[in-house]
């Protein structure tokens, strides 16, 4: 598989020729001695709209949080409190300034990673956050190294064999998990792994928080099986498609016509043209396991983010709550960004451009090749 | 039919035939051979085979289709038996290929040296390091490139579409294979790009002594570059011969309607259509497949012809599937232009200072252009160079244009908002028919609905009116009722040019709209405009880079270039005496079908 990669050298490497004709000899020298990627600039713009975005979400979270009908000071002292007691804990919390002063505060805090302390159980927002945070980043990087290998082989094994009765039995199984519901696959592999049938994993994530999740595998296995059911599926098909088309494409037929074997021709040619589609499913597929992890994680009580989000809504825990979603979105903008990279750095003809334009409405049209997600 | 073979042929087909699997024959009974350094020309219009027939004989067939018999013999050894490791090694080493668009052939993932190394590397996997370079470099020089360091580290997207196909022939050379197959090679490139990879390609043959089969639907390259000449007609060779011989006496009456459809820059001669269109894959007639289409068809032709001799001259086989045969030679005399007085020429339309642009880079710079009163006037240049632009700019459908605008005497905004009358007078024909048709909605609402839109008429005059545009555009009345996906490229263009009338317009600017068909509908279509001018004066502006094109409509000629007119004036007169560099170029490297008319 090395081949794949030796044609992929740093970026920095590649004279950027991004227009020819333009560029006069001197800029171009200079360029090259520098060795400043021509898509730098570009990098630089997206970094600060993705901040833009990350802004616009932190209003939009604490708009919403302003929105719910409940005030935290009833919710602290209890039905029984007197309108007193209520008014000065409104004003020790600054309920009682105007309203963007309160956002401007809490915006602050926020950057330090400083949230307030959890209405419910007192304890600050932030570290509840970076716990359970950390819980379900370790559930994901578990699923992604398993799902992203076992599905890339799977898909371009399929689409070599495409039309064949093998690929004909997988993608109909594949379509089987993609209609079972997370939660009924989750139940189903409880039902079998850990209790009459074969019991031996625990049902129930009970992790000792003073030690790393990953340390603790016997309690992962069942939650991250359900997640990589999910999502390898999809992310199979995605792979699928994405090399059936390349398989198609006209230079992988010259390429045959030339006399290049056919592993060469999946290996070297078609395959780093299918890495878009591919890289863009994962980010898909990160973005889903950020949020979406949580009915697997209520069904097996793994103490991630999700199910800390499910608590805290409960129980109108505002700061828990602001925290937990600014931390959630800043993640999908985080995992756009890095998919966008990928995306440019691994095709030559966007890295050698000094304004990439990745072409709108990709993911969208992901989703539909992969048949939904 | 027995094949006598040519003691000395490279490349030796016999009844070769190629089908979807289990279903109809894409090409069936295929037999010629090929010289060394010999080049052999396989013309005909899309959908006949040519495509199946150049990858056939490298043994590969496109997914969904089979080899289903027949031999391809290659120095003796026939290459359809090979097992596929014996077939692999073959390809690019003794035969090779080289596909039609450049831009997709070549993977844009990978570095041109690395793809040039790649196939050394397969084939001659003893070869070192210098050596592997050294044959790098001696191809690049080979097909005119260089082969710097810098160069080789460039991806496709950096080349040029000349530099993309010369890439794609080194590759095909690299290894000094017996015999290229080109498909359509030059199809994507101006025409100066086009003379010179073909002089390139040229020179190798002779000096390597390398056989090469040309592919193209494009009769006046084919004339120029190959040595014989093989005509396909639905998957079936209806003649073959020497090149002269075909080109000036062809035998086969598809042959001849060819020839007599392919607009020439080298003079302006009738351009005749031939009727109806070629049958599709499952369509195709049991007896002679050129019979449903065929002046001379008799009863005869329900059974198929075989290919035969018909004679011999200077050691050519000449060979024709036909039950009659034309003997004497084509007709070819150039029709006179229309005289041009110069008291009859009043300007329907007057541009000046036109000034367009998107976004950051300009268009259209300072272009001043009359469109003389019921005469055609082409627009003419590269890709990129403005046509689009300026055509669109006249209906107003360019937002950030300058310019002033004078139309039938009246002052009208570039911009902006038109009243309904302008919008009528002026109306627009597509480069794509295929896109340019409601999908949703029959031929007959198409039409109705741009009639009802400019006319207060009453519904049954509207269908009244559809039918009389039909009739116009030689369209039988029942299309109508018919949806755009049932109707042939041809019949769809049509459909777009009837949409335009029915408007009763005074200006029609087509784009480039005979650019998706082939010669034998252009043809129908050139004819069509031309009718529709004599009878009705309607004033046109034809936007299109095919100059032979421009000889068979054109009146006045005007040459965009970089978005500023180079050059105007009369079309014979700019035809045959270019006065600036940039018209001289691709008018001397256009390939001509006849000796240049003195």
């Amino acid at each position: 598989m090395a081949t794949i990669y030796s044609e992929q050298k740093p970026p920095a490497a590649s004279p950027p020729w991004a227009d020819e004709n333009a560029a006069d000899e001197g800029a171009r020298s200079e360029r090259t001695r520098l060795r400043l990627p021509a898509w730098l600039p570009w990098l630089g713009g997206r970094v600060l709209s993705g901040l833009a975005t990350a802004f616009v979400i932190s209003i939009l979270v604490f708009a919403a949080t302003q929105a719910l009908p409940s005030d935290p000071a009833r919710v602290i002292l209890g039905p029984d409190a007197t309108e007193a007691s209520i008014r000065t804990l409104q004003a020790q919390l600054g309920l009682d300034q105007p309203i963007l002063v309160q956002y401007a505060k809490w915006a602050g805090r926020a950057l330090t990673g400083e949230f307030g302390v959890s209405l419910d159980s007192s304890v600050p927002a932030g570290q509840i956050v970076a716990d359970r945070f950390g819980n379900s980043a370790a559930l994901m990087a578990v699923v992604l190294a398993i799902a992203v290998p076992l599905a890339f082989l799977g898909g371009v094994a399929l689409a070599i064999r495409r039309d064949s009765r093998a690929d004909n039995w997988a993608m109909n199984a594949i379509i089987l998990f993609k209609a079972l519901p997370a939660f009924v696959l989750a139940i189903g592999l409880i039902l079998l792994l850990s209790t009459t049938v074969f019991p031996i994993l625990p049902a129930v994530s009970l992790l000792d928080p003073e030690v790393s999740p990953l340390l603790q595998p016997v309690y992962l296995v069942l939650p991250a099986l359900t997640l990589i059911l999910t999502v390898a599926p999809f992310l199979l098909r995605l792979v699928r498609s994405a090399m059936i088309e390349t398989l198609e494409a006209d230079y992988v037929a010259a390429a045959r016509l030339r006399g290049i074997p056919e592993r060469r021709i999946v290996w070297a040619h078609a395959v780093p043209n299918a890495l878009v589609p591919v890289i863009q499913g994962i980010a898909l597929t990160s973005r889903l396991l950020l949020g979406g992890g949580l009915i697997v994680e209520v069904v097996f009580s793994y103490p991630g983010i999700g199910n800390a989000l499910n608590a805290a809504i409960e129980v109108r825990d505002v700061p828990v709550i602001q925290a937990i979603t600014l931390t959630m979105a800043v993640g999908v903008v985080l995992i756009n960004l890095l998919a966008d990279v990928a995306t440019v750095l691994v095709t030559p003809k966007l890295r050698t451009s000094s304004r990439p334009r990745l072409r709108n409405g990709t993911r969208a049209k992901l989703k539909l090749k992969a048949g939904g997600v | 039919m027995s094949v006598v073979p040519f003691v000395n042929a490279l490349l030796q087909v016999r009844d070769l035939s190629v089908a979807i699997e289990d279903g109809p024959e894409i090409v069936g009974e295929v037999s010629f051979s090929v010289l060394p350094g010999e080049i052999v020309g396989v013309v005909g219009e899309s959908g006949c085979g040519k495509t199946s027939i150049a990858t056939a004989l490298l043994g590969d067939s496109r997914a969904g289709a089979v080899i289903s018999g027949g031999s391809v013999f290659l120095d003796g050894r026939d290459i359809l038996a090979l097992t596929e490791a014996e077939r692999q090694k073959v390809r690019g080493a003794v035969i090779s290929h080289v596909a039609q668009d450049p831009a997709l052939a070549l993977n844009p993932m990978r570095r041109i040296g690395s793809l040039l190394a790649e196939v050394l590397r397969v084939h001659l996997p003893d070869l070192g390091k210098p050596a592997r370079e050294a044959r790098i470099a001696e191809a690049a020089a080979d097909v005119g490139l260089p082969a710097t360091r810098e160069f080789l580290r460039r991806f496709p997207h950096q080349l040029s579409g000349g530099q993309q196909q010369r890439v794609l022939l080194a590759l095909a050379v690299l290894l000094r294979p017996r015999l290229i197959v080109l498909d359509e090679p030059t199809t994507a490139l101006d025409v100066t790009t086009q003379a010179r990879v073909l002089a390139t390609l040229r020179d190798l043959c002779r000096t390597r002594g390398i056989g090469a089969v040309y592919v193209s639907h494009d009769l006046a390259v084919v004339r120029e570059l190959v040595d014989r000449v093989v005509v396909l007609y639905a998957g079936h060779i209806v003649e073959s011969g020497g090149r002269d011989q075909i080109f000036e006496s062809p035998a086969h009456p598809y042959t001849r309607g060819l020839l007599d459809a392919v607009p020439d820059i080298a003079g302006r001669h009738a351009v005749r259509p031939i009727r109806g269109h070629a049958p599709a894959l499952q369509d195709r007639p049991d007896g002679c497949r050129f019979a449903p289409r065929c002046a001379l068809a008799s009863a005869s032709c329900a059974q198929r012809p075989g290919l035969r001799e018909t004679g011999r001259d200077f050691g050519d086989r000449r060979l024709v599937a036909c039950h009659h045969p034309i003997r004497d030679r084509r007709d070819d005399t150039p029709i006179a232009s229309r005289l041009i007085s110069a008291a009859a020429v009043q300007p329907l339309a007057v541009l000046e200072g036109v000034s367009a642009s998107y976004g950051d880079s300009q268009v259209l710079f300072d272009v001043g252009l009359e469109l003389p009163k019921g005469y055609c006037t082409a627009l003419v240049g590269e890709s990129g160079s403005g046509k689009t632009t300026f055509s669109r700019a006249l209906v107003g459908a360019v937002e950030d244009v300058e310019g002033t605008f004078d139309y039938d005497g009246r002052r009208v905004r570039l911009s902006g908002e038109r009243d309904i009358d302008l919008r009528r007078r002026i109306q627009y024909i597509f480069q794509n028919p295929f896109r340019a048709l409601n999908p949703r909605q029959t031929v007959g609402q198409i039409l109705r609905t741009a009639a009802l839109h400019f006319f207060p008429i009453r519904s049954a005059d509207a269908d009244r009116e559809v039918a009389e545009v039909l009739e116009r555009v030689a369209l039988a009345p029942e299309l109508a009722r018919r949806y755009p996906r049932d109707l042939s490229g041809g019949e769809r263009q049509r459909v777009a040019i009837a949409r335009a009338l029915i408007c009763k317009p005074e200006l029609l600017i087509c784009d480039e709209i005979t650019s998706a068909l082939d010669v034998s509908v252009q043809a129908a279509i050139i004819d069509l405009l031309r009718q529709l001018q004599r009878e009705s004066g309607l004033t046109i502006l034809f936007v299109t880079h095919d100059l032979g094109v421009v000889r068979a409509v054109a009146d006045f000629v005007a040459v965009l270039q970089h978005g500023r007119i180079v050059e105007h004036g009369p079309a014979d007169r700019l035809l045959d005496r270019p006065e600036h560099p940039y018209t001289r170029a691709p008018i001397a490297d256009s390939p001509r079908l006849r000796a240049t008319a003195g």
